[in-house]
């Protein structure tokens, strides 16, 4: 039985003081997104993946590299911290929501830090 | 977990229909949840056919006139009959609005009346809004000042200052925002919901008030603020017109604005 006062419960165990970092780095990393997304969709028309060779010549130039590296990044990170918010909302079990919570995160760094590695493989395969 | 069905005792059965009298000409038929806590029975929407000559031009005149001259146990609050009190806060025609502010006229058929969504039921149309009551007390809505009063009368705010309150002071606190946001109904036990967030925002826009940061700080956390997702339907339902999404957001830039 629960005999708390309403006013209790609802303060509960009081502010996280946090929250704004995620907030913003959402926002942050949507914008960043934006010209990253357009400038993978534009290099693939251009035809810089039609092959090994072509991609090889693409991503062997410094601001192709980086720019790939930057998005792989800041949608790695924009990815967990929607999902986040999305279990954050719906899975009530603490126990589950934490274990969802780890499990995305590490997913996404699996496959950022994989990523990474390959762009640099490509990078560093003709030097 | 987010529950998508209803539990078994929670099902809404068909319930009574009350027929118009005969020589009634404009009749519009008013679907209205009813539920009895004490009778152990699931809830019902029971029927009333309303001859509309015979009844005013808003909602709360049909209720009151079915409670009135039809059915006495029909259960709902009403208080000040014109948009002042908040006390008639109801889902009329799939909307949260205030059924003394909502012309039948507005609707088109049949005129469905269910409780404040997603709220515990104390009985027919009266929700328990003891929880947002407790968040609201929680963000302290009153002037919270260290400096002394002016010995020779009140606090004093320039016109402009006193102009970014408008839009604020207005609400009503009758929930219609809070019970109309899919985030309050998922996390309400954590979220501080629109209209408890608009009351926040109504401080920390006023000038005489000296605790804008112990505010800020109470408010920045995940739930009690974050969960916000912009989705609008407070600032849709708002039957006053007013713009609960906006204060909120007025809320998160303020704490942007002090971080590093």
């Amino acid at each position: 039985m629960k005999m708390q006062s309403d006013l209790g419960r609802v303060r509960g165990l009081g502010s996280a003081k946090s929250g704004s970092s995620h907030w913003w780095t959402q926002r942050v990393t949507a914008a960043a997104n934006l010209p990253l997304g357009i400038w993978f969709i534009v290099s693939i028309l251009a035809g810089h993946t039609a092959d090994y060779d072509a991609v090889q010549a693409w991503l062997g130039s410094y601001f192709h590299s980086t720019m790939m590296i930057l998005m792989i990044v800041s949608v790695a990170v924009h990815f967990t911290h929607g999902l986040q918010v999305v279990i954050e909302d719906y899975v009530h079990n603490r126990k589950v929501e934490m274990i969802s919570l780890m499990l995305i995160k590490a997913v996404a760094a699996f496959l950022s830090v994989a990523a990474i590695i390959s762009v640099l493989r490509i990078v560093f395969a003709g030097a | 977990m987010v529950e998508f069905n209803l539990p078994a005792n929670s099902v809404v059965k068909e319930g009574k229909t009350f027929s118009a009298p005969a020589d009634a000409k404009n009749v519009r038929a008013f679907k209205i949840y009813r539920f009895d806590p004490d009778s152990g029975d699931n809830p019902r929407t029971d029927t009333y056919d309303i001859d509309l000559d015979k009844c005013g031009p808003m909602v709360l005149d049909a209720l009151i006139k079915i409670k009135n001259e039809i059915d006495a146990t029909l259960t709902f609050r009403r208080s000040c009959r014109e948009g002042i009190c908040g006390s008639c806060a109801m889902n009329i025609d799939g909307r949260n609005t205030l059924a003394c502010l909502k012309p039948i006229d507005d609707i088109k058929g049949e005129v469905k009346i269910y409780p404040l969504p997603h709220m515990p039921v104390v009985k027919d149309l009266v929700p328990d809004l003891s929880q947002p009551y407790a968040q609201l007390a929680s963000i302290e809505p009153w002037l919270k000042a260290d400096s002394p009063n002016p010995p020779d009368g009140e606090r004093l705010q320039s016109r402009e200052e006193r102009a970014k309150l408008d839009g604020l002071w207005e609400c009503i606190l009758c929930f219609s925002c809070s019970t109309a946001c899919p985030s309050y109904w998922w996390n309400s036990d954590r979220y501080l919901g629109p209209a408890v967030l608009l009351q926040a925002y109504r401080w920390l826009a006023d000038s005489r008030d000296e605790y804008t940061g112990e505010r800020l700080d109470a408010l920045e956390d995940p739930f009690r603020l974050y969960r916000c997702h912009t989705i609008m339907n407070c600032t849709n339902t708002c039957p006053k017109g007013l713009n609960p999404a906006l204060a909120i957001t007025e809320i998160k830039k303020m704490i942007a604005e002090r971080r590093a």
